[in-house]
């Protein structure tokens, strides 16, 4: 049975539990009007037993759909003839990659062996076994704890309570997922670092001036010698980052004053959506515009004044990515300024100063706690985007402070080292989990102190 | 003090010119004048970022309107029976029949150089057209029928002004000959611009004009599809403990931290976990929808709890003690009364939440969405790319009919983006409730 399939039933089936319990309930009440015999409402019987029913079938299923593929490769591999179980692992799961082609129907490579052939038959007859075996189960358990249930249901039985503390054990569970993705970040990433780090020395990564990732994969291969030092990526990055913040910090907080302090209400309301809809533009289509239209224009314009230009100069993706920031630091530094209490501002009115004193002197310095710790997230941000810089900035890794040459990024790096085939033994591709890892740290401590400074801003005035 | 009581009044008779109000009167133009630079400033500002905001939408639209029109070319096709005998009619020599049908039409070209110049003219495309046709009716064999086929991308762009006439002809993707060929068919009636049906009907493809969105979308439907129901009822559930059930203890504590954490780490953060976790460890296969999802929905989970939580903040006390107070149990207060105060709040983050995933496109890159894949996907765990990894992949392609492919596709994506956040607000104006 497919898996779509029997969920379906699976799902139905806890449907029909509920029915079953409900009218069991009212069976033991002894119908309709004597139904405050029972200790719960007839529904919580039923939903009770729907749980019962469809809870520990649901997680035989999820289990079993993920260990079956590891569990009957296993079996396939140990059934293999001699000669293949002696081969490398790499080698081995070429094989089986051709023996799951060949189950599936699809194009394999090279010629079919009659070992292969037979694997392949075992493997696809394994399978249809465990195929049934789950329907079985699955359903046996779920009618199982639909009958256990059926046969507990008493006026005595607390329903509700049960039924109450498996959805808060539920709740629990959902929200522990949090926590899980965070540990599954740290996890993956570090534990392919460390690979990394045990071929390529530590602070040779990270203070190395040369980044050339490609690798010899063959010992006579020329010119690949692959050199893994991380400032040249790390000062584009920088460079990069530095640029975008110098067009959005000024363009996005002055916004911010003017659409709090000045606008009239009607204005805001048309322009504040206006400049939302900047950030709501995916970020390919930004990389789209820089590399299409800004990188050509600021080429031209170099040219024009006898600059030479690099066709994927880091200027016109900082710009971009600039632009793709604004309503980012507009809308925080915005809140900022409106949670200034208007006391101060009627302070500075009386004693006589200008509005625009007011904002410069009061109540820029009473929310720049929250202004830095808005332009830190922001630039958490414009480290860790990536489609602008892997469309619009380039490949080579330059170490140049000259922001009209093409240099590279931590995420541009990422991409090209990850986007294709790979082995996950050679250094190449590690380097980017080691990046990856980099990047994470850099990011999770600019958010951590940025958003303890924003808090604690709040707190000052609430 | 009585010192300076006494001297205050004769300092300021003794110096009328240092009187206050004159200090304040001689800067005050200048200080009017901060404040004119000022407000200016601010203006400027707003003017500046709605104006890369214009010309992003005029540049995209410029460079892709003339997309949603293509060039076709009418030939006169004769179905030879002599070519299409046999048992088999997927096989047979359709580029043939194309290729006879053009030479019928320049009877005076010669030379195998030119003829395949010529040839170039109608798409490779034309052939799968007869194809097609034949199959569907194989009554029509032996009679000769008049088809639209799509032109090749070179002379979609000329048609479509693109392409300069006025430039040398080694600059040029047409030499002169083929220009003259065109312009004889243009004379015929031969050449016509219809609607691109073809954008929208099939997936992608190495020639520009055969070239669709259908399978790109499709694999984002499919995508944001697993995205929905994963991640609305676990940012929900999340969203409900953290705010009504959750103890205050250091565990509690750490979640919340999670939570805001996880909301700004890179996207493309969460597409190495993708990589490392459900490819390499649970062995999911690559390039499919549901790893997509999966990777999308721990993405946009932070966004929905948030969202939720707000919604849940903005349910009043009152109600919540009202319930309590008649004697319902906590989980019942909850799931009759305050969730469904708070649900279109919770609707308005998870549409946000989704238009989000629908524009991401590094975490999908790093889990393989982003081979060529010409079917359109019909399952969660076929091979497929989404929208915007699609926009990526034609960007990269040097044709210049790709260009306005991808500022098509974009519209496109735009277009479903501008639909969900109108929903979002539609929805936020209509159950919004002040209390």
């Amino acid at each position: 049975m497919n898996p779509t399939l029997l969920l379906m039933l699976l799902l139905g089936l806890s449907a029909a539990g509920y029915y079953f319990g409900r009218r069991r309930a009212f069976a033991v009440a002894g119908g309709p009007k004597k139904l405050s015999s029972l200790h719960s409402r007839p529904t919580y019987y039923g939903a009770l037993t729907a749980l019962w029913c469809g809870l520990p079938a649901l997680f035989i299923f999820a289990g079993w759909l993920i260990l079956e593929p590891n569990i009957i490769t296993h079996l396939v591999v140990e059934q293999l003839p001699e000669e293949f179980q002696q081969l490398s692992e790499n080698q081995l799961n070429l094989l089986l990659n051709d023996v799951r082609n060949l189950v599936h129907g699809n194009i394999v490579s090279g010629e079919i062996s009659d070992a292969i052939r037979s694997a392949a038959d075992r493997y696809r007859h394994l399978q249809a076994v465990s195929n049934v075996s789950l329907s079985v189960v699955a359903i046996s358990v779920g009618v199982l704890g639909m009958v256990f249930l059926g046969s507990r249901i008493a006026p005595g039985l607390r329903a509700r309570n049960q039924v109450e503390r498996i959805i808060q054990y539920l709740l629990i569970l959902c929200s522990s997922i949090a926590i899980l993705t965070t540990i599954g970040i740290v996890l993956s990433v570090l534990y392919e670092a460390l690979r990394f780090f045990k071929a390529i020395p530590f602070f040779g990564f990270l203070f190395g001036l040369e980044w050339s990732p490609q690798m010899a994969i063959r010992a006579d291969q020329v010119g690949s010698s692959g050199a893994f030092g991380a400032v040249p990526v790390l000062t584009g990055t920088i460079m990069i980052s530095a640029i975008a913040m110098c067009v959005s910090v000024p363009i996005g907080l002055m916004s911010a004053i003017y659409l709090s302090e000045y606008a009239s209400s009607q204005f805001r309301a048309f322009a504040k959506p206006l400049m939302e809809i900047l950030a709501g533009v995916p970020t390919v289509v930004y990389g789209f515009f820089a590399a299409l239209t800004v990188a050509p224009f600021i080429r031209n314009l170099g040219g024009i004044f006898g600059f030479d230009v690099s066709s994927e100069s880091a200027l016109a993706a900082g710009l971009v990515m600039g632009i793709m920031i604004i309503p980012f630091v507009s809308s925080l530094s915005d809140d900022v300024i409106n949670a200034v209490p208007q006391a101060l501002r009627d302070g500075a009115y009386g004693l006589g100063a200008t509005q625009s004193e007011t904002i410069r002197q009061i109540v820029i310095p009473a929310a720049l706690p929250g202004i830095v710790g808005g332009i830190l997230l922001a630039v958490s941000r414009a480290i860790g985007e990536t489609m602008i810089v892997v469309m619009a900035a380039g490949l080579s890794a330059n170490l140049t402070a000259n922001p009209l040459q093409a240099v590279t990024t931590v995420t541009v790096q990422i991409v090209t080292l990850l986007v294709g085939d790979q082995e996950f033994d050679s250094p190449k591709t590690l380097a980017a989990f080691a990046l990856g890892l980099l990047l994470f740290v850099v990011t999770l401590c600019l958010n951590v102190i940025a958003l303890h400074v924003v808090r604690k801003y709040r707190e000052q005035y609430e | 003090m009585s010192d300076s009581t006494i001297n205050a009044p004769a300092s300021l008779a003794a110096m009328p010119s240092k009187r206050t109000i004159d200090v304040v009167n001689a800067g005050l133009a200048k200080r009017y004048r901060a404040e004119k630079r000022f407000r200016i400033y601010g203006v400027t500002a707003i003017i500046l970022s709605l104006c890369f905001l214009t010309l992003l939408f005029v540049d995209i639209i410029s460079k892709g309107y003339t997309a949603f029109w293509q060039t076709k070319v009418r030939i006169d096709v004769h179905l030879d029976p002599e070519v299409l005998q046999g048992e088999n009619l997927q096989t047979a020599d359709y580029p043939g029949l194309v290729k006879k049908s053009i030479r019928n039409l320049f009877p005076d070209v010669q030379g195998r150089k030119d003829r395949r110049l010529l040839n170039g003219i109608v798409s490779s495309g034309a052939a799968f057209q007869i194809r097609d046709l034949v199959t569907a009716n194989p009554d029509r064999i032996g009679s000769t029928v008049q088809l639209w086929v799509p032109a090749d991308d070179d002379v979609d762009m000329l048609m479509k002004g693109h392409m300069p006439r006025d430039v040398p002809e080694d600059e040029r993707r047409l030499n002169d000959k083929q220009l003259a060929w065109i312009d004889q068919l243009q004379r015929e009636g031969r050449l016509q611009k219809t609607f691109n049906r073809i954008l929208f009907t099939v997936g992608d493809s190495r020639e520009p004009e055969l070239a669709g969105i259908m399978g790109a979308v499709m694999g984002s439907v499919y995508t944001l599809l697993i995205t929905l129901v994963l991640s609305f009822p676990i940012g929900v559930a999340t969203a409900v403990y953290l705010e009504e059930f959750a103890p205050k203890n250091p565990w509690t504590d750490l979640v919340e931290v999670n939570i805001n954490n996880l909301a700004a780490v890179p996207s493309i953060v969460f597409g190495l976990l993708g990589l490392a976790v459900f490819l390499n460890f649970f062995g999911l296969p690559r390039s499919a929808p549901l790893v997509g999802g999966l990777v999308l929905t721990l993405m946009t989970l932070p966004t929905i709890i948030i969202a939720s939580r707000a919604a849940l903040k903005a349910v009043p006390p009152s109600v919540r003690e009202a319930a309590l107070g008649i004697g319902a149990s906590k989980t019942q207060m909850v799931t009759h009364h305050v969730l469904p105060l708070a649900l279109p709040g919770m609707l308005t983050g998870t549409i946000i939440g989704m238009a989000q995933a629908l524009g991401e496109t590094a975490p999908l890159l790093m889990i393989g969405m982003v081979a060529f894949i010409v079917d359109i996907p019909g399952g969660f765990t076929d091979p497929s790319t989404v929208l915007p990894v699609q926009i990526y992949l034609w960007a990269d392609s040097p044709e210049r009919a790709f260009v306005e492919k991808t500022s098509a596709a974009i519209m496109v994506l735009l277009a479903f983006l501008m639909t969900m956040n109108a929903l979002a607000v539609f929805l936020r104006k209509r159950f919004e409730r002040r209390w």
